[in-house]
């Protein structure tokens, strides 16, 4: 069962504000999705490994060589508030 | 017939043959891109094409998520307004090093959210053969320009059916590549042990022509494969003799439209002519699938996504209200205005399944399920060599139809996800049409790199059949 409270709660940890009507309606969506999801209780997992990538490679490794990256006006060019090339945001620290 | 009714290859001979110009050609495309999409809503913008040398000047549009220095980049996302993409995508480069000209970016679902490009942020787009109906998705712009003669080749992307699933609605061929297969640099992550670049063409001939262009190894993707890329035209052969082709049981099911069944049940018979050994294949976790999906899709979603946060991409928005606003509520009120529903729930269904307390129960047992899923086609490409099945369950629907019901658009994509899933390629070819003219697919998928024998079975009943000739009516 997805209440309000819950749905508040993920979406704190998803950095979301939701409205009361918002909070509502997400329950009932959630509540009917993972009801859903519920079916992969029935398959047996006990002896299997978790796929996280479907292919079987090794660690990619790469030379540690300097390279051209972005710069910094170019990074910055969709900002919508910045200073003295960087970022700038709401205050963090009183 | 008209230039924009033509495919690359036609064209290109054309051009060889000294009957048009590549500027005649990208004049008559333009402006027939430009004419019809008020009735597609296909674009969301223009760019000025620029006409360079090289041996592929064909003019292509690009699905909004990917990369093209200096140009919008939106994911027809409100979060993403005023974002300029700050360099080419991997597959960009490919084509403009080739001469291709690009017409413009094409409208999707937000974040390739949804299967029929109604949560755009730039309105829906509408399927060329009857504008009341949604072009599929998320790559419904990709699907309906190529299909509405607006650009010759396009490209999309495809998490769980997102070019097989419109190419199939649209009366188009649209393959997901291998994952792997095609660099992901510059491809805005959804879902990324998932997501892959694919082309959307009127045949099979020009899907070989443009994965020439766009495959292989990149490493600046440090999941695309280093493997040699062949030249794919060589495939197209009209030979399938003694080719085993697989028949799931688990994708021939109650609920499917009988004509989309009828005509899969012909293309069968048109192979088994040609050739093709046909044999009863079974993939028993099937019906996960979908269920598997939405836990490591969303999953992958949410983290990919918390990335846009007011900070560096385009959108910020803060609170209305007089006390001093913190970092936190602008992150907060940025992501609530900036986000559509679906993006939402697809946002907190993630958070959900990886927050603490429900990680092994979902996420976990998801990817385990998923493990099964791609053992079930390890197994069935013991006995055959390819596998067929419908695209999609049914033709397109109406817009507004599934809008308000997630979990039914989300079954949409039951046939298309478990190759996602699997890893493994997936093309949807055109094999006829329902009652009311709407085009039905046919879906191949084959083993991991092999997009050889995809393309050749691919090619072997597009020759045998007249399907792809047939033009939308604008």
């Amino acid at each position: 069962m997805i209440t309000k409270d819950n749905v508040n709660y993920i979406a704190a940890l998803a950095r979301l504000h939701v409205s009361e009507a918002e909070a509502d309606r997400f329950a009932k969506d959630l509540e009917g999705i993972l009801h859903y999801v519920e079916k992969l209780n029935k398959v047996d997992v006990s002896f299997v490994k978790p796929t996280s990538h479907v292919l079987d490679v090794e660690n990619v490794f790469r030379e540690d060589i300097v390279s051209p990256s972005l710069l910094n006006e170019d990074a910055l060019r969709s900002a919508v508030d910045k200073h003295h090339g960087f970022y700038k945001v709401p205050k963090v620290i009183e | 017939m008209n230039l924009y009714d033509l495919t690359a290859h036609q064209l290109l001979s054309l051009i060889k043959d000294k009957k048009t110009t590549v500027q005649a050609m990208v004049d008559s495309i333009l402006s027939r891109a430009k004419s019809v999409n008020d009735k597609t809503h296909a674009f969301v913008r223009f760019h000025d094409p620029l006409l360079s040398d090289g041996t592929c000047p064909i003019p292509i549009g690009i699905k909004d998520n990917i990369c093209i220095q200096g140009k919008l980049a939106t994911c027809a996302s409100k979060i993403l307004n005023g974002f300029h993409a700050p360099y080419d995508a991997a597959v960009i480069e490919k084509i403009k090093g080739r001469g291709g000209v690009i017409l413009g970016s094409l409208n999707m679902d937000e974040f390739a959210f949804g299967s029929s490009t109604e949560t755009s942020a730039y309105g829906v787009t509408r399927n060329p053969w009857d504008l009341k109906r949604v072009p599929g998705g998320s790559s419904g712009g990709s699907a309906a320009s190529v299909a509405a003669g607006q650009t010759v080749w396009a490209l999309g992307s495809d998490t769980g059916g997102s070019i097989r699933q419109p190419a199939s609605f649209c009366g188009i061929v649209g393959m997901k590549p291998t994952y792997g297969r095609v660099s992901r640099y510059g491809l805005i992550a959804f879902g990324s042990s998932l997501d892959q670049i694919g082309p959307l063409t009127k045949d099979v001939t020009d899907s070989a022509l443009l994965l020439n262009i766009i495959a292989g190894f990149d490493q600046r993707d440090s999941t695309s494969v280093n493997k040699p890329v062949p030249d794919y035209t060589k495939a197209l052969r009209r030979d399938v003799k003694g080719l085993r082709i697989g028949i799931p049981k688990e994708y021939f099911i109650d609920g499917i439209q009988p004509e989309v069944l009828k005509a899969v049940r012909e293309a069968i018979e048109v192979l088994k002519k040609e050739g093709a050994v046909i044999k009863e294949s079974s993939l028993p976790h099937t019906e996960y699938a979908v269920a598997t999906y939405y836990i490591v899709a969303t999953a992958e979603a949410s983290s990919n996504l918390a990335r846009f946060d007011g900070v560096q991409y385009g959108l910020r928005a803060l609170p209305e209200k007089t006390r001093k606003t913190t970092l936190v509520d602008m992150y907060e009120t940025t992501r609530e205005k900036g986000f559509g529903d679906e993006a939402k729930r697809r946002i907190m269904l993630g958070t959900y399944v990886l927050s603490s307390g429900y990680y092994d129960a979902y996420y976990l047992r998801g990817q385990k399920v998923r493990t099964l899923i791609k053992q079930d086609f390890d197994k069935a490409f013991e006995e055959c060599d390819a596998i067929i099945c419908p695209t999609a369950p049914t033709t397109a629907f109406k817009i507004g139809e599934k809008s308000n019901d997630p979990l039914s658009m989300y079954l949409s994509d039951i046939f298309t996800i478990p190759a996602n899933l699997a890893g493994i390629p997936g093309i949807s070819i055109p094999c006829g049409f329902d009652a009311n003219k709407l085009p039905i697919g046919l879906q191949i998928m084959t083993r991991a790199f092999d997009e050889e024998t995809l393309l050749h079975v691919a090619y072997t009943y597009e020759q045998s059949t007249a399907w792809h000739l047939e033009r939308a009516k604008l």
